[in-house]
């Protein structure tokens, strides 16, 4: 990985490849298939929170017009069962978890049966002819209600409401020192409450299952095809290479396909049963209602620091509502925070203690940032509240506590070792870009002038840590696969090339920065790459796309299998040309003859060579192909300064962003564009847990938040103009410098928002507003609690 | 996502449409644009056994003057009511509140007559018919009827619409010379409103001389502020006009939800009306 190789694609802000077939849905979404003789699943789902199912009674419905079999819990005896892949303590309390429940139900939405119709319309009219006898049970809901003594429980045969406690204490890791013993001229406490977020992909979830010739095929929209392949296999008992997975193109996620869902495996149960293709897609309204759900955590937060600010300790009691049920990587969720709370500060002692909380509610799980924008969100919070203690402007405690640039590779509290950043050069653009100073000097005077609209201005300095993830320290996190990725490189004769991706994407624009590298390392045209991904019978081996990854790690193995395709390619091109393979230099896409430029050779002809296979040296296989498999020796830390101004109407208070300025540093950038295009995006989502999004529950557990027309995401219309710019720090030792942005915007944003309102009704003695900060709450936080 | 199975019917005349309500029965339903049935229909909270659909009725569709009223047939789509000059100058706060209805999608299905007759107390038009003492115009196997739309909402999604009946036309008293506002106060873009005010003003002298007020989401029905009307007569000041707008809460009875509590819905009354007669005056 040394070889200095020309840019001329990668930099480009290309249009991305894929666009026009996702944009006009002339694409294999997976419910766009079609198989021969396919019937179509419907799922019955329990109206209680909490009830023991007494019967279920199928025969009606199975006489209903065009039904072909209906099945209970029970009645469904190959459907596995699902398994949580993160068990994140060794006494982990893990209840089994059944696709369709057999005799309780723990959540409002559970499945409790399913029935198999020649079309969709006569599965879910005859879910009403399936008679359920439920016998309620007490609800808990509440996660500090579930840990009190007495509570009902939510699995009554493991015996806790409480799955684990996991601790990180900085003392006893020996990575920095004790909490309880710094000293604490100034101490901070405060309790932030991440509400629940639903991850509203746009595409809902769907799945096909194929059993066809005693293999299966499972077509499902999912991030990621390869762990579910697996999981399938260790579940339900077939062997691995009897199981192909498919993602076609999938329509978003978030986080919320990275699961392994019940409609997954009844789909694959049913499907042997009935021995058909099968189909299921979601409804919106099931789609709100099951789909896992992401954040949901109590952050009790405490800082101490010297008089001037400097912070000496921060302890974490971290309270996380899992649901009702282990989800695949819930209970880790939390942990990938817990690594980020000291941010981007040198704190030299850290403590964080996390509970995961069963309650009646739909299990949580992965959403955009998994734990880093709950832990961003918390320090930034309280990095403000400790500058008002201090009694300095918030951008200058920051200034005090952070990592400086010559401070790099750093070695946190948490024994992380940050390679690269540069904090200052990214708040410095972020602070000019938003006019700073003269934003403060409107904000003395519109406080002077007692206007009822008051401008209020927000800071969030980020990172996360992304790139997921070294193998090792997975293992030693107690997850239960790897992080690596895979890349295979296929030379076609025509000197095309097909890149056979193990990352699969769901919206992240794969084929275009993809074929920006190859196009660059192969010297072949852009337009000459096709990019393969998704299908495990295509690309055998990949671990997925989640938490930043896909370049960061998967873009290194693409690296690596394009250099064993040049230096196979340099060898050929050495015998055809007569020369010895010392003799050549790989310049604008060719091999040339060092000193005769006009002898060269391109990858097509050398590629045509190959296929042939008439003039090759001795012994030399004719093939050009290549594969590679990286795993990272570390993570990567992108960083940046989001800055947010907002107008805050103290009549009503409504909230409008009137600013917004991302200075991200994500390292070298492929395509601006699609750079740009996640920040834009992740802010958008990050404002939105900020201002509009909450999953509310009644107090039977019903989910009041049920449809968009109460589960509110805000549209263009609600959002700001995103001013996005970047400084570049190259990750070192990283043979691209890339460092991944898939959830930056989501991690900044939502701080600087809520910052933001606070700063702007700080005068008013207000120093917190709770998320979403909806006009109503900041109204009454506006004017003193109730007006 | 799937509606139970209905028969459909699509008349091209009044008559037609009336026959077919009629033959339809009680389990019959009207689609006038279907930006709300469609969703009802799709979650299975409705079953009808019929959908009639009044998209053929071209009589049912269109913007006229007719002596003293600006007539707008019930299947006008909001898009061409929001888009009228007829009806900007006739009825402006009429364009105004259709302007502000969902979102473009939205407009250019969904009409003034289905609007009001589904009645969603957090419906935009409704309180706009109510503000301005609309008369809707309603056929029925005996002939037509007429209605004030102070009337016609009788509470949650229901009005004194017979199962046999067509909201077939709504009149507006023309009001040359009045401005007008519609404050509408929205989480989203596209939600609906958790409090909406209509205002419509006369100035003279300078003066605010007359005013119509009303109120969505404040109650199950759309809200006329009277005490705001009466004391906002005469006002040619702001400071008179927040006086005066600290009735609109009064005699209401506003839901408390997860888009607000009834003591926030009370609050913003009063901060919404003053914006609108304001506005509407030109004050702000």
């Amino acid at each position: 990985m040394t070889a200095t190789i020309g840019e001329t694609e990668v930099g480009q802000r290309r249009l991305r490849k894929e666009d026009a077939r996702l944009i006009t849905g002339r694409t294999q979404w997976t419910d766009n298939i079609r198989l021969p003789g396919m019937v179509h699943l419907a799922i019955l789902r329990s109206p209680y929170a909490h009830a023991r199912i007494n019967s279920v009674d199928t025969s009606a419905a199975r006489s209903r017009p065009n039904v072909i079999a209906v099945y209970s819990g029970a009645e469904l005896d190959n459907q596995g069962v699902l398994v949580n892949a993160w068990p994140v303590t060794e006494d982990l309390l893990a209840p089994t978890y059944f696709p369709v429940a057999l005799t309780e139900v723990r959540h409002v939405g559970e499945p409790v049966a399913v029935v198999v119709a020649r079309d969709a319309a006569s599965a879910t009219d005859a879910l009403e002819a399936i008679e359920v006898d439920y016998e309620p049970l007490p609800v808990v809901l509440d996660m500090e209600a579930a840990l009190a003594p007495g509570s009902p429980l939510v699995h009554s045969e493991i015996g806790s409401n409480k799955a684990f406690t996991w601790i990180f204490d900085s003392a006893a890791a020996g990575t920095g020192g004790d909490v309880s013993q710094a000293p604490a001229d100034i101490t901070v406490t405060r309790r932030y409450v991440q509400q629940r977020l639903i991850p509203a992909f746009m595409e809902p979830r769907s799945v096909v299952v194929d059993p066809s010739g005693g293999e299966w095929t499972m077509y499902s929209a999912t991030q990621i095809p390869h762990v579910l392949r697996f999981l399938l296999s260790a579940t339900t008992g077939t062997p691995e290479h009897k199981i192909r997975v498919i993602a076609p193109d999938v329509g978003g996620g978030f986080g919320g396909k990275l699961a392994a869902t019940p409609e997954e495996w009844i789909a694959f149960a049913v499907s042997t049963k009935v021995n058909r293709p099968v189909k299921y897609t979601e409804t919106r309204s099931e789609s709100l209602l099951s789909a896992h759900h992401g954040r949901d955590m109590i952050q009790d937060i405490t800082v101490t620091a010297t008089r001037d600010g400097i912070v000496t300790g921060l302890s974490v009691k971290l309270t996380a509502n899992l649901g009702a049920y282990l989800a695949l990587v819930g209970g880790g969720v939390p942990l990938l925070g817990a690594f980020m709370y000291n941010a981007i500060y040198k704190f030299p002692a850290y403590r964080f203690e996390c509970n995961g909380v069963f309650t009646n509610t739909t299990k949580t799980d992965a959403y955009r940032g998994a734990g880093r924008p709950e832990a961003t969100y918390a320090i930034e919070r309280i990095m403000d509240e400790l500058a008002i203690e201090v009694g300095v402007d918030p951008m200058e405690i920051r200034r005090r506590n952070w990592i400086r640039h010559e401070e790099f590779p750093f070695t946190t509290v948490c024994g992380l070792s940050y390679d690269s950043g540069n904090y200052e050069a990214a708040t410095d653009k972020a602070l000019q870009i938003l006019g700073y100073d003269e934003l403060r000097a409107e904000q003395n005077a519109r406080r002077a002038a007692n206007d009822p609209v008051q401008l209020g201005i927000g800071i969030s300095t980020y990172t996360e840590m992304c790139g997921l993830a070294p193998s090792r320290l997975l293992g030693q996190l107690r997850y239960g696969a790897g992080g690596w990725e895979s890349v295979t490189i296929r030379m076609l004769a025509t000197g095309k090339v097909e890149v056979i991706s193990g990352s699969t994407p769901h919206g992240q624009g794969h084929d275009t920065a993809w074929s920006q590298i190859v196009s660059d390392q192969l010297g072949i045209p852009f337009e000459d790459i096709t990019v393969l991904h998704g299908d495990t019978r295509v690309a055998a081996k990949g671990m997925d796309t989640y938490g930043s990854r896909s370049l960061a790690v998967g873009g290194v193995a693409m690296v690596m299998a394009c250099e064993k395709v040049r230096d196979k390619a340099k060898l050929v091109a050495a015998h055809l040309l007569e020369c010895s393979p010392n003799d050549l230099e790989f310049t604008d896409g060719k091999f040339r003859v060092r000193g005769n430029p006009e002898a060269a050779l391109g990858m097509a002809e050398i590629s045509g060579a190959v296929f042939v296979a008439h003039n090759l040296p001795d012994g030399m296989e004719p093939s050009l192909d290549s594969e590679a498999t990286y795993d990272p020796g570390n993570f990567s830390f992108p960083h940046g300064t989001h800055l947010c101004a907002v107008d805050v109407d103290t009549e009503t208070g409504r909230v409008s962003i009137r600013k917004y300025v991302a200075v991200d540093d994500v390292g070298k950038v492929i395509n601006p564009l699609i750079v740009e295009g996640q920040v834009h995006g992740g802010v958008a989502q990050g404002v939105a847990q900020a201002l509009y999004e909450e999953a509310v529950y009644d107090e039977s557990g019903n989910l009041i938040t049920g449809s968009f027309a109460e589960y509110l995401l805000p549209s263009a219309a609600d959002l700001p103009s995103i001013v996005s710019d970047r400084t570049e720090t190259p990750a070192p030792g990283h043979p691209l410098g890339v460092k991944g942005v898939g959830e930056a915007g989501t991690i900044a944003s939502t701080p600087a928002v809520v910052n933001a309102i606070v700063d702007a009704l700080r005068p008013r003695g207000v120093n917190d507003v709770p998320m979403p900060c909806t006009p109503e709450r900041v109204w009454r936080a506006a004017n003193g609690g109730v007006a | 996502m799937i509606p139970v199975a209905f028969e459909y019917a699509r008349p091209s005349t009044v008559d037609d449409a009336v026959a077919a309500v009629v033959a339809a029965g009680e389990d019959g339903k009207l689609l006038a644009g279907g930006q709300s049935l469609l969703p009802v229909l799709r979650l299975r909270l409705a079953a009808p056994t019929t959908v009639v659909d009044l998209g053929g009725v071209s009589a049912m569709r269109g913007i006229h003057v007719d002596g003293s009223d600006l007539v707008v047939g019930a299947m006008t789509t909001h898009a061409e009511v929001a888009a009228s000059g007829l009806v900007r100058a006739e009825a402006p706060l009429v364009a105004l509140t259709a302007a502000t209805v969902g979102d473009r999608q939205v407009r250019h299905r969904g009409t003034l007559g289905g609007s009001l007759a589904h009645a969603d107390p957090a419906g935009d038009l409704p309180t706009a018919a109510v503000a301005l003492d609309a008369t809707l115009v309603v056929a029925g196997p005996g002939g037509r009827r007429t209605v004030a739309a102070r009337d016609f909402f009788t509470g949650i999604f229901s009005t004194v619409l017979q199962p046999d009946e067509v909201l077939v036309e709504v009149r507006f008293p023309r009001m040359p010379g009045w401005t007008a506002r519609y404050e509408k106060f929205h989480r989203t873009a596209q939600a609906w409103a958790v409090v909406g005010v209509a205002a419509a003003v006369r100035r003279e002298n300078g003066q605010i001389a007359e005013a119509r007020v009303a109120l969505t989401g404040m109650g199950d029905s759309p809200v006329r502020a009277r005490a705001v009307e009466a004391a906002v007569a005469g006002a040619a000041d702001l400071g008179t006009v927040k006086a005066a707008a600290g009735h609109a809460g009064e005699a209401t009875s506003p839901p408390s939800d997860v888009s607000g509590s009834a003591e926030y819905r009370r609050h913003l009354a009063s901060v919404l009306t003053a914006r609108a007669v304001a506005g509407a005056a030109g004050m702000i």
